[in-house]
């Protein structure tokens, strides 16, 4: 609204025709970039759109093929990274970068150290520093505290002081809102107007469309490494801008919750997942999950929502037999399985998309094909040898049923993009037979189109009679797809609802602790 | 244009194509590097050569003429590199699922007793065959059982390998050491009496060309044993295991694969190929065992492993180079002094570990040039 930019004057960023191959793979070509100073610019596109590409060339951390980089004017074409920083271009990346044994303070200095006389590190000078930085914008943070103690929303906001202290006047911020709760994202929301209003310029890289609608003056579109459209927030709308980055027509499903999608009550062939008062320490002693105790029947979705850090992981961790129990028990399909092994798991009947796709659902040497078989690798073997034909089958068929891309069986998961490693996992998991899912941030990080994709799959077994725990930090996706939601906070269940009694509003109270409710 | 969205996945989808990485850069990235590093370290001896006064094309042409270019030399080459090749598998395997097996030595040592008391508690006029298999047997027996042992406190207890196979390696040696010099030499010297079933023939059995080296038929055993190696890691089930428990062990345990069980097997086995070792000297060389004749060999495996980049038939091809410069070492003495080839062995192990990931990344970018 009070949008300081204007289409006339100098740009503050310019990038033209900008071409970028990595071998046979174009990750820009001929994209475009025109941001207005003073503006909140949204760049969006699916994973490997290019953005992040073009940010780096930005930022001098890699040259183009060709094109044209400008800098309020100035021709800047394949500077370096140090010059871009002397020009005030600062990128909050989407993997912190902070030393986590230092202070706030030290980490901010790294690099530019405040010198006395005699001693390397005027300590004392830095924290004032950052204090009166740190007032000057609202990212409230006391500069003497450890990095480690810091929860992630802190850690996010040493990250975009760090870049301003840097004197930083164009900020490129990378999917910033992916680990944040709700508040956090609001406070985020204001410090980044804040900004704005005092004639910083801002780059912001985002999959979620209610930001880009609710933050950005002006929104660039890429899909596959060009720049396909440039357009003022006021003037569309989130499915046009969904359109624009798929290239189709897409479903919100993840938007809000219009219309419930389509269930067919689906057969009932299993006895689902129940877990009976369970508890689990962490390794420190302290109790992370206390007495939580549910059942997910068959074509059922139990959607679990919560800030993270309240024991989802540890969770979905214990049911799938990575992590001890203090106590409790649980059943698969009928099985006790509480002292049974992982392995033990996958044959009573449990597919499990692991939260950390990159740590725990891949491995990333691996090819597609191996990946393929992870964990239900004796299936593939004879007499302990493994039958290469009936792997690569296997993989052809994954392959093709979800859409993996490039579709190579060969290709090592790791040159693989985010979304397309996530649909490596659930073509695994959701592949076989199996009558429990523990589906764990199952579109994190993915692009809208493959967030549909998975959504589909998702309702798609709860229709065949599958039970699924859903465990999500996007309150939309949870609210979209669920039967039933429960709210976890500080290791136990706020509350259990219906998802037709449930909403935003209400289950952020629950999440935050203000709500305190009566769950079973 | 609008499609339903749940049926646009496979509508749009393209068609599979099993597209290996081409077999000439496969070469080259598996190549390229190692020759590289050689190369610096051909460079670091010339600058050695010249600095005691010689010619190093003379040095390194002497070099040559000792060891591949006559048959004795050959054949002294394999028999060094049939050692290096069993220690180096050792290492190699342990390192493929993620543990550094730094007892070597102990194992490789514990083999060769193990083989020469078999050996020696045979009959005269047991057949060959069943002599050797059961001296084989019980050399991989020990080697697997010195190596169980750092498996079993690791799984167990959490106790680091490389720690626990250190110390036991002093404990291994010094016990051997006790029996041989205590209950089992012949008088005057630090072994025990030769065997009288289980010999393994020498080349020169077979061939007079070798005559005098101490190649023999371990050497086939080695070969076949890299073989089976390389067959487990790469085509059976538990090498997909014990592979994916090296790269990602979060994962492996994700995939319910028992991460302990594998540490279990990848050390046992380990030791077992070590130990398999052991024959190359007992029962192909000397016929019997001599306290310390495992020395060095065990750590040169770790070099060996390193420059094969932990591929069985890389091993093999590290272990025939690194023979190579011990032996040529001797070859060149007279010139300059032998150690210069430990100096070069240093050399290549340093130029692997910096200069390989370099190089691996200019010829990608080569690559990348050459596409765009």
């Amino acid at each position: 609204m009070s949008n300081a930019s204007a289409d006339s004057g100098v740009p503050a960023i310019r990038m033209t025709g900008i071409d970028k191959s990595f071998g046979a793979i174009w990750a820009n070509r001929g994209a475009s970039l025109e941001v207005m100073p003073g503006e909140i610019h949204a760049l969006v596109g699916e994973n490997g759109a290019g953005k992040s590409t073009l940010m780096r060339i930005l930022g001098g951390l890699m040259k183009p093929d060709a094109g044209r980089v400008e800098v309020n004017g100035r021709d800047v074409t394949g500077w370096s990274t140090n010059d871009a920083i002397t020009a005030g271009i600062g990128i909050v990346h989407q993997h912190f970068m902070l030393v986590p044994t230092l202070t706030v303070a030290e980490n901010l200095v790294l690099g530019c150290e405040p010198k006395t006389r005699i001693v390397a590190l005027d300590y004392r000078r830095a924290a004032d520093d950052v204090r009166k930085l740190s007032s000057d914008t609202g990212l409230v943070i006391a500069p003497d505290r450890l990095v480690s103690d810091l929860s992630v929303g802190e850690v996010q906001r040493v990250e975009i002081l760090k870049v301003l202290f840097r004197g930083a006047k164009i900020l490129v911020l990378d999917e910033p809102t992916a680990v944040l709760s709700p508040p956090e994202v609001r406070e985020l929301w204001t410090v980044l107007r804040g900004l704005r209003d005092n004639g910083a310029t801002i780059v912001l890289i985002t999959h979620r469309l209610d930001e880009v609608v609710e933050l950005s003056g002006t929104i660039t579109v890429m899909r596959a490494g060009e720049t396909v459209e440039r357009i003022k927030t006021s003037e569309t709308t989130p499915a046009e801008i969904a359109r624009a980055m798929v290239g189709r027509e897409v479903s919100l499903s993840a938007g809000k919750r219009v219309q419930p999608l389509a269930r067919p009550e689906g057969p009932k062939p299993n006895q689902g997942l129940e877990a009976r008062n369970l508890h689990i320490m962490s390794p420190r002693g302290i109790r992370v999950v206390d007495g939580v105790s549910f059942s997910v029947k068959p074509g059922e979705i139990l959607g679990i929502a919560g800030v993270e850090g309240n024991g989802q992981t540890e969770l979905v961790e214990a049911l799938a037999g990575l992590r001890p129990l203090f106590s409790g028990d649980i059943f698969i399909d009928g099985v006790d399985v509480t002292r049974r092994p992982v392995a033990a798991r996958h044959d009573a009947g449990l597919s499990h998309i692991p939260e950390d796709r990159h740590r725990r659902g891949l491995i990333l040497e691996y090819s597609v094909a191996d990946n393929l078989i992870l964990g239900v690798q004796k299936h593939f073997a004879k007499r302990g040898v493994l039958d290469k034909d009936r792997v690569m089958e296997h993989a052809l068929e994954g392959i093709s049923a979800f859409d993996i891309r490039p579709p190579n069986p060969l290709l090592a998961a790791r040159s693989l993009s985010g979304g397309n490693q996530q649909k490596v996992v659930i073509a695994r998991e959701m592949g076989r037979n199996f009558s429990v899912l523990l589906a764990s941030q199952p579109t994190r990080g993915v692009d809208v189109g493959a967030i549909e994709f998975i959504h589909a799959q998702l309702l798609e077994a709860r229709a065949k009679g599958k039970a699924i725990l859903l465990v999500s930090a996007e309150l939309n996706e949870v609210l979209a797809l669920s039967d039933r939601i429960a709210v976890m906070y500080r290791g136990k269940f706020a509350v259990v609802m219906p998802a037709s009694e449930a909403s935003e509003e209400v289950l952020g109270e629950y999440m935050i602790g203000t709500k305190k409710g009566n769950a079973a | 244009m609008s499609e339903s969205s749940l049926g646009s996945a496979s509508e749009k989808s393209a068609q599979p194509v099993i597209a290996a990485v081409p077999w000439r850069e496969r070469a080259q990235e598996a190549l390229i590097p190692p020759l590289v590093a050689l190369l610096v370290a051909l460079i670091c001896g010339d600058l050695l050569i010249l600095s005691y006064g010689q010619s190093p094309a003379g040095v390194y042409r002497l070099l040559l003429e000792g060891t591949w270019g006559n048959a004795y030399g050959f054949g002294q080459v394999l028999y060094k590199a049939t050692t290096l090749a069993f220690t180096g598998l050792a290492v190699s395997f342990g390192l493929r699922a993620g543990l550094f097996n730094i007892g070597g030595e102990s194992q490789l040592a514990a083999g060769g007793f193990a083989a020469a008391l078999t050996g020696l508690a045979l009959p005269v006029g047991t057949p060959l065959i069943i002599a050797l298999l059961l001296c084989i047997i019980a050399a991989g027996c020990a080697g697997g059982v010195v190596g169980a042992v750092p498996a079993y406190l690791k799984t167990r207890f959490g106790a680091h390998e490389v720690i626990v196979t250190i110390m036991l390696n002093f404990i291994v040696l010094a016990l051997l050491n006790w029996f041989i010099a205590g209950h089992l030499h012949v008088p005057e010297t630090l072994h025990t009496p030769e065997i009288h079933a289980g010999v393994l023939p020498r080349l020169s059995d077979l061939s007079p060309t070798f005559h005098g080296s101490a190649a023999n038929l371990a050497l086939v055993v080695a070969l076949l044993v890299a073989g089976v190696v390389w067959f487990y890691l790469f085509r059976a089930r538990g090498g997909y295991e014990l592979r994916a428990v090296g790269l990602q062990p979060d994962a492996a345990e994700y995939g319910g694969i028992s991460v302990g069980r594998v540490w279990m097997r990848a050390l046992t086995f380990s030791g077992v190929i070590a130990g398999i070792g052991g024959i190359n000297y007992v029962l192909g060389y000397k016929h019997y065992y001599e306290d310390g004749f495992a020395s060095g060999a065990g750590f040169l495996g770790i070099a060996v492993a390193l420059v094969g980049r932990n591929h069985p038939f890389g091993v093999l091809l590290a272990a025939f180079f690194f023979a190579t410069l011990s032996q040529g070492g001797l070859a060149i003495h007279a010139f300059v002094p032998k150690q210069m080839m430990d100096v070069l062995q240093g050399v290549v192990i340093i130029a692997v570990a910096t200069a390989v990931p370099e190089v691996r990344r200019v010829l990608r970018g080569a690559r990348k040039r050459s596409d765009a």
